[in-house]
């Protein structure tokens, strides 16, 4: 436990550019139902891992044991050398599926959360979080309550929030699923200029194939549950800056191929 | 007609219609003869309005008593509701064993508690004030142990891999999105606090707006029962507003 606490003022102190990730015989059951089993994983700091597979396959549940948030059953992750749940808590920053931004809170106060809740006070956190709305395209809007703000902004807010925590990792759990298509591909340009701007080691969940292949470099595929890699592909493109040109490709279509014939032959 | 307009306009003018309709059988003598009383008996809202007029001071200081019964009492029940709400958040089995203890003490009418309340208490403001603050605590502690329930896990989460600890989770995350619970259960409270405060002073009281009602009621003072309940109603119907015009200043976000 004292390595653990050491940890989290290291990573709370200097953000890293990234964190290696190394997940081993990976199990997790809820009572008798095994949701992951034997899953291997592996993600070189600063690198994107996308994470595919059907619906209820254990995606989320495989996200959330990377941040720490779960305890595996049996076998190991480690994030930066470290093992133990609170260790991974303290070195990521997770992103849920919706928003979830706090109503009462303007953007700016929500995109600074991290920082206050580390005991920043107000005005250092708001400027500290305000410099990233310039940077990111929501100058302007750092006073807006969420609900003044469209789905896509939203996003983009909630995301910011995750960057300022200043953490090696982001896991982020389907960040564009409630978005309609245009704003989603939008967005997806938008989030690989971001980590062209600030990279991370990233673990994006995504139902959308296409969307994990243009944003990762590598994409696993799993199977239904219990999950495991059936595939791991790596992109022909990662966050290329022509998204349109880029996901037309015939590399990238192939790729595609490969992961949809995988998905497919995973879930049967 | 304007919408706005019409929101307003026809509440007042089918109350109108109502005291119009009353004032006439009344003041003929047609209501008492329906109801075979004498007319003194059934009186108009002309002659409670002049009771009203007539009693002010009698009524004033005797509402002014009840109004503090009403006022602490539910502070008292908001002060208690809070805390239930909030200890038995954090502690499941807490909560599991109070939880449908408290639900059920609802179930016991208050009325056979009061006289008891008035042995333990003495006859001064302290049976009162227990009586509210029972009734009020009720659907406060009810309201905010749910509100408090309703925070969505996704958001914990957020907030845990934001490095918020217990408390910053408490009072970032959890505290906000039960308020506007709580506000419910204390506008639901504070419109069953007057009869509570009659309640209390029924069973006995030497001053306060029940007393005097049951006062008036044994000398057939009817116009001045009437007068005394519209006064209950107008303190029932002003904290309403007041809670309500505070949630409208604090819950800015619904």
């Amino acid at each position: 436990m004292k390595a653990e606490s050491g940890q989290f003022v290291a990573a709370a102190a200097s953000p890293a550019k990234g964190a290696e990730l190394a997940v081993r015989g990976l199990t997790h059951r809820y009572g008798e139902l095994t949701v992951i089993e034997g899953l291997d994983l592996s993600l070189p700091a600063g690198g994107v891992l996308g994470l595919v597979g059907p619906s209820g396959c254990g995606k989320s549940t495989l996200l959330e044991l990377i941040a720490g948030l779960r305890e595996p059953s049996a076998g190991a992750i480690e994030l930066g050398g470290a093992g133990g749940g609170a260790a991974r808590l303290a070195q990521c920053a997770f992103m849920p599926q919706r928003d979830m931004l706090l109503p009462w809170l303007s953007a700016v106060d929500n995109a600074a959360l991290a920082l206050r809740n580390r005991g920043a006070r107000r005005g250092a956190a708001r400027a500290q979080a305000g410099r990233l709305f310039e940077r990111f395209g929501l100058a302007g809007f750092e006073r807006a309550r969420p609900a003044e703000l469209s789905g896509g902004m939203r996003q983009r807010v909630a995301f910011l929030r995750t960057l300022v925590a200043g953490k090696p990792l982001l896991a982020l759990d389907e960040p564009f699923a409630s978005l309609d298509a245009i704003t989603r591909a939008e967005m997806q340009a938008w989030l690989a200029g971001a980590l062209a701007a600030d990279p991370r080691t990233v673990v994006l969940v995504s139902h959308d194939v296409e969307e994990a292949l243009y944003l990762a470099d590598r994409v696993a595929v799993l199977s239904a549950r219990p999950a495991r890699a059936v595939e791991q592909l790596s992109a022909p493109a990662p966050r290329a800056p022509d998204r349109d040109a880029a996901v037309t490709d015939p590399a990238f279509v192939a790729a595609r191929e490969r992961a949809m014939a995988a998905l497919h032959g995973g879930s049967r | 007609m304007d919408g706005k307009l019409a929101r307003w306009l026809l509440p007042v003018g089918a109350l109108a219609a109502l005291v119009g309709a009353w004032q006439v059988a009344a003041s003929t003598g047609a209501l008492a003869d329906l109801l075979g009383l004498e007319p003194f008996l059934v009186p108009s809202p002309a002659e409670i309005g002049s009771a009203l007029w007539e009693n002010r001071s009698l009524l004033a200081e005797n509402a002014w008593v009840t109004l503090q019964e009403i006022f602490f009492g539910f502070l008292i029940g908001l002060a208690v509701g809070l805390a239930f709400g909030f200890l038995l958040r954090p502690f499941e089995t807490l909560r599991l064993s109070f939880y449908p203890l408290i639900v059920g003490s609802q179930a016991i009418p208050i009325i056979v508690f009061a006289p008891i309340l008035v042995v333990w208490f003495g006859y001064g403001i302290g049976p009162k004030l227990a009586v509210v603050a029972l009734v009020c605590f009720f659907p406060i502690a009810v309201a905010t142990a749910d509100g408090l329930r309703s925070v969505d896990p996704e958001a914990t989460k957020m907030m845990r891999s934001l490095d918020a600890s217990r408390g910053q989770l408490l009072w970032r995350l959890e505290a906000p999105t039960a308020l506007p619970f709580t506000f419910s259960g204390a506008k639901i409270g504070v419109t069953f606090a007057p009869i509570a405060a009659v309640f209390g002073e029924w069973v006995g009281a030497d001053s306060g707006l029940g007393h005097l009602i049951l006062q008036d009621n044994a000398q057939l003072q009817t116009a001045r029962v009437f007068a005394a309940a519209l006064l209950l109603s107008a303190i029932a119907i002003g904290l309403y507003g007041l809670l309500a015009l505070a949630e409208r200043r604090v819950v800015t976000w619904r």
